[in-house]
């Protein structure tokens, strides 16, 4: 026990030596050790804030960071290149962004295609051997155009060209078009990523150089292009409307089809229930109009039916009726102008 | 004010270093430290300018100071500061002005996206410069320790996003690792009730405390400044969240599917789309091609198949 004694004793010794590295609080203190930031919600001591202000925040920032710093020696050292690290823990404190967070690039429509159908880019050599010049040239770039001059010091006229055509501006052309047509098509890319609409463009179609689809789409929108939309347009005969892609749009007075969206599969399973609903509880419609005017007609029928296979009662009536029988009515005698016989020659009024 | 990509732009840089300097500017999923432009508005006094000479001091490398007299005045009119933030690509800004009515002001303030996100003016009541303390101070572009004393700094809400823009002018950046020893600085914010806010500076002594943990010293290297809070403009609280969106790439999820034998070789799990078998482009081949002959007899059988057809057709 002696022993235990003494060493207790002498560790006591050695801590009083040292000034303490506790710290006493009211409240914890709200570390974020990532960012090397704590934040003491403690009532402050306004009486000591007022009378010895920096004495008074010296040593409450010391406390805090005493306490602060205790946090920090707590994580796991790391040794790098002689200096004893400490690997500090994700910051929890969020801090605004100084550009807001960018959007994927847009494809342009070659790398959509590519990503479609699997096509990696594979990396040239910037130095291609040239078996004619036999030296290593540049893909391009520097010395490029040197290289190609050098090479292409005569060209020679293919028999199917004018033997005075001028290879080298023929080449050159070519080659501005080329460069045109990759800035034309880099400018559609921008367009498409930025959803502007942008006419269509191609050849200009002039009279002689036209297609017949040119032309059968010119005077389709032609024919449409009236007040009427077209609607009391002769049609020529075997004439047919021009079709294909983008022409629909062109015609005035054709409205876009729109495919509907694809249902969801709850929609879709409603419309089916509904649909079949309708059909298992079909009851025939009934409409009073045309019952009743059907039911007056039937009547009519069966009166006139009645009144031809009615036999007049002989003797009497007979000397008094004069004209058809089947005529009867309360009508107003007609004087002898009677009915017109159809099966005569010129019908006419009936003469006496 | 929307700005689009800079890349996206139809004009193409003409020159390549014209071309990286447009890349430098885009938007980066992960940004690097913040620079900070300090300004002098109308008049100022002799204390403003000390003063932001001093913090600019304290935010050194990642910061640039006008020494010329501009006419800034942001709560009136940002679109200077706006427009300066976008060519120096700056996203911090102090600006130190002087008037009767606001007597040694400073504004600090920052932008997202070259606009102006929060401003906070600050009136510097008592100020004592850097060079007044005659002591040793600590190397330049240390990543201090922050502490925010006071209760006020979480009740008011102007305080609150004071405690924020104080952190993001001094914290430097996010950090993997800090030496031991290099923690030598302290910036401590203490606010009270009465909209006082005590910036005070010190360095750290490390003394010896019979433990691993060092017993902390602080010595006083400033500056030292009194502010009082006077006008704000913060940020609204969608475009504030907006601003502080973290993308994808920075945030650190658990990678899933990895595993580690006990070789200490990495295992991975991955999962297969289902296979389109009907694009499946099989092997062309000369030896399955069918032989003119054999096309023949298939041809024949399949006459031989159609007449027994139709003339069943016909008994029938």
């Amino acid at each position: 026990m002696d022993i235990v004694n003494q060493i207790l004793e002498r560790e006591q010794k050695k801590s009083e030596k040292y000034k303490p590295i506790t710290v006493e609080k009211h409240l914890e203190l709200e570390f974020d050790v990532g960012t090397l930031l704590a934040f003491d919600s403690n009532d402050l001591d306004t009486k000591s804030l007022s009378s010895k202000k920096d004495t008074y925040l010296q040593s409450l920032t010391r406390d805090n960071t005493q306490l602060l710093l205790n946090k920090v020696w707590e994580l796991p050292t790391e040794r790098i290149d002689e200096a004893v690290v400490v690997r500090l823990p994700q910051p929890t404190t969020i801090l605004p962004r100084a550009k807001p967070v960018p959007k994927p690039k847009p494809l342009t429509k070659w790398q959509e295609f590519a990503k479609a159908k699997g096509i990696t880019k594979k990396k040239k050599d910037k130095l291609e051997w040239d078996e004619q010049l036999q030296k290593w040239v540049p893909l391009y770039g520097f010395k490029k155009a040197a290289a190609e001059k050098e090479k292409n010091w005569l060209i020679e006229v293919p028999q199917n060209v004018n033997p005075m055509t001028d290879m080298y501006e023929k080449k050159a052309t070519e080659k501005s078009e080329k460069v045109s047509k990759n800035e034309l098509q880099r400018l559609k890319n921008i367009a498409r990523a930025r959803k502007v609409k942008i006419p269509r463009v191609g050849i200009p179609v002039t009279s002689d150089k036209a297609s017949a689809t040119q032309l059968a789409t010119a005077a389709t929108v032609a024919k449409a292009s009236t007040a009427s939309l077209g609607k009391f347009q002769d049609k020529l005969p075997k004439e047919k409307d021009a079709r294909g892609k983008g022409i629909h749009e062109l015609i005035p007075g054709k409205e876009r089809k729109r495919k509907a969206p694809i249902p969801t599969p709850q929609a879709e399973r409603e419309n089916n229930l509904s649909m079949i609903d309708k059909i298992l509880n079909k009851r025939p419609k009934i409409d009073i109009e045309k019952a009743v005017s059907k039911h007056i007609n039937d009547e009519q029928l069966q009166r006139s039916e009645e009144k031809k296979n009615f036999k007049p009662p002989k003797g009497k009536r007979k000397a008094a009726g004069k004209g058809n029988v089947t005529n009867f009515s309360a009508k107003k005698p007609k004087g002898g102008r009677g009915q017109r016989n159809p099966s005569k020659k010129n019908p006419g009024r009936k003469r006496r | 004010m929307n700005k689009m990509p800079v890349m996206q732009r139809i004009k193409k840089p003409t020159t390549r270093k014209g071309k990286k300097v447009l890349l430098a500017k885009e938007p980066k999923p992960v940004e690097g430290p913040k620079q900070c432009l300090f300004m002098q508005g109308r008049h100022p006094s002799e204390r403003t300018r000390k003063l932001l000479k001093d913090i600019y001091d304290l935010k050194k490398p990642d910061a640039a100071y006008f020494t010329r007299k501009n006419d800034i005045v942001p709560f009136e009119d940002a679109s200077l500061i706006e427009k300066l933030c976008d060519k120096k690509d700056a996203a911090l800004f102090g600006v130190g002005s002087h008037s009767k009515k606001r007597p040694h002001n400073i504004i600090l303030g920052r932008t997202f996206n070259y606009s102006i996100l929060d401003m906070i003016e600050l009136g510097a009541e008592n100020f004592k410069a850097m060079s007044e303390f005659q002591n040793m101070k600590v190397l330049a572009g240390l990543k201090p320790c922050l502490l925010f004393n006071g209760p006020a700094w979480d009740l008011n809400q102007d305080l609150k996003r004071l405690k924020s823009l104080f952190t993001d002018f001094f914290y430097r950046e996010k950090v993997e690792t800090i030496r031991l020893q290099g923690l030598e600085h302290v910036l401590s914010f203490t606010a009270t009730d009465d909209g006082m806010i005590y910036l005070r500076s010190y360095r750290i002594q490390l003394k010896k405390s019979g433990q691993r943990t060092p017993r902390v010293e602080l010595e006083e290297i400033g500056p030292s400044i009194d502010f009082k809070l006077r006008r704000t403009k913060l940020a609204a609280d969608d475009l504030f969240k907006e601003a502080c969106r973290i993308p994808r790439e920075a945030k650190s999820g658990v990678k899933k599917n990895i595993s580690r034998d006990p070789f200490g070789s990495k295992l991975g799990r991955i999962h297969m789309g289902k296979q389109d078998v009907s694009k499946l482009q099989t092997r062309k081949m000369k030896g399955l091609k069918k032989t003119a002959e054999e096309k023949k007899q298939m041809l024949q059988k399949k006459k031989k198949a159609k007449k027994a057809a139709s003339q069943a057709e016909a008994q029938a």
